[in-house]
């Protein structure tokens, strides 16, 4: 007998099967913000050195409704990704001691509250408070 | 115990006599407790005699009947009747060619689970005589999870990587690498690295997760997976930044 196995074109269509692969393209997505945040931190340095006049236009275009909007929405994705990604530390860190692990909570937990820390941090440096 | 009329939708696929796949429906009148494998036992006893699937042991513990249930990756053995309403849809495994009706062509999960050398390679070779290579309870625990898998290729099934990249080795293959390199026993992660942590092993995961949400006997590849990227990154800076500090 002869075989004739049938191969199945993958599609895009994958994403939308179940809502874990949204929430991982979703996750994914984020990087363009983070990315596009980057850049923009990167140019206001750039401002800063060519001079106050060049600073003060980048403060101006800082407070423009778009800025605005575009900081929002990346605040958002920033924050899914860092949510979702600590939730998966304890995959990728499991830690034994002795013959148990340690509860997956913990070490979430952990990054949570590492990340907690250092926020605060940078708000207390930045004079928020 | 109750019976009800149960409405399955198989994909089916006669190579003979098919250019490509079509499904068809059966309506066939089930028991309330059964699972989808009784259900296509019943068919295929009852109904239909020409329809082709794999299965084995009807407890899952030999990972023959796994299957694309209503788009998810499920052993047919565990897949409750009684957790569906309405048609129920039964597609071969997804990612895999397909031999006939439900059964896949599972060659390539085959020789890519040779490859990562899944087997014990013990660091010191004793004499037969020295004895047995004991180990605690703590370092048992150390890779048991990723023992138990069965090679039911759910996982392949569920992950999005390997559709798209069929070079990738896949998360069952790289899980039980992981749970050799992870035997005090052993001493072959040098060799399973070789394949693991190329751009084809662990470096081609993203980190969808899916493969340990669908894995029937929780063995977590994802987190494998991602040990093995940590352990290729120590392996990389300690060649390049720390020589001295390899062995």
């Amino acid at each position: 007998m002869s075989r004739k196995p049938y191969v199945r074109a993958i599609t895009s269509e994958w994403i939308f099967r179940h809502p874990r692969y949204v929430r991982y393209m979703v996750r994914e997505f984020s990087c363009l913000f983070i990315g596009g945040w980057t850049l923009l931190m990167v140019w206001g340095l750039k401002q800063l050195a060519e001079g106050p006049a060049a600073w003060a236009a980048f403060l101006e275009f800082l407070k423009s409704p778009a800025s605005i909007a575009f900081h929002v929405l990346a605040l958002a994705f920033a924050a899914y990704h860092s949510i979702t990604w600590f939730k998966l530390t304890p995959k990728a860190l499991p830690l034994q001691i002795g013959e148990e692990f340690v509860a997956d909570a913990a070490i979430a937990g952990a990054h949570f509250g590492a990340w907690a820390a250092l926020s605060l941090a940078v708000l207390i440096l930045a004079g928020a408070f | 115990m109750g019976e009800r009329l149960v409405e399955l939708e198989v994909l089916r696929y006669h190579p003979e006599t098919d250019s490509e796949p079509h499904f068809q429906r059966y309506s066939a009148t089930c028991r309330e407790e059964w699972v989808v494998l009784d259900a296509l036992n019943h068919i295929k006893e009852a109904i239909d005699p020409t329809l082709s699937y794999r299965w084995s042991c009807h407890m899952a513990v030999c990972g023959s009947c796994g299957m694309m249930i209503n788009g998810e990756p499920k052993l047919a053995c565990k897949a409750f009747l009684r957790d569906y309403r309405g048609v129920i849809r039964v597609e071969p495994l997804r990612h895999f060619p397909i031999e006939r009706d439900l059964v896949t062509v599972i060659d390539d999960f085959i020789a890519k689970l040779a490859r990562v050398k899944p087997w014990l390679m013990p660091k010191d070779n004793k004499a037969l005589a020295a004895g047995e290579y004991r180990q605690t309870p703590a370092e048992l625990k150390r890779f048991k999870r990723y023992s138990m898998c069965i090679n039911c290729m759910l996982c392949y099934a569920s992950c999005p990587e390997y559709g798209l990249i069929p070079e990738y080795i896949g998360p069952a293959a790289i899980a039980l690498a992981h749970r050799y390199n992870q035997d005090s026993r052993d001493g072959g992660r040098e060799l399973r690295q070789q394949e693991t942590a190329a751009t084809e092993g662990a470096w081609e995961c993203s980190f969808v997760g899916a493969c340990s949400e669908v894995c029937p006997e929780h063995v977590d590849p994802a987190g494998a997976i991602q040990q093995v990227k940590i352990e290729s990154t120590v392996d990389w800076y300690q060649e390049h930044l720390m020589p001295w500090l390899k062995k």
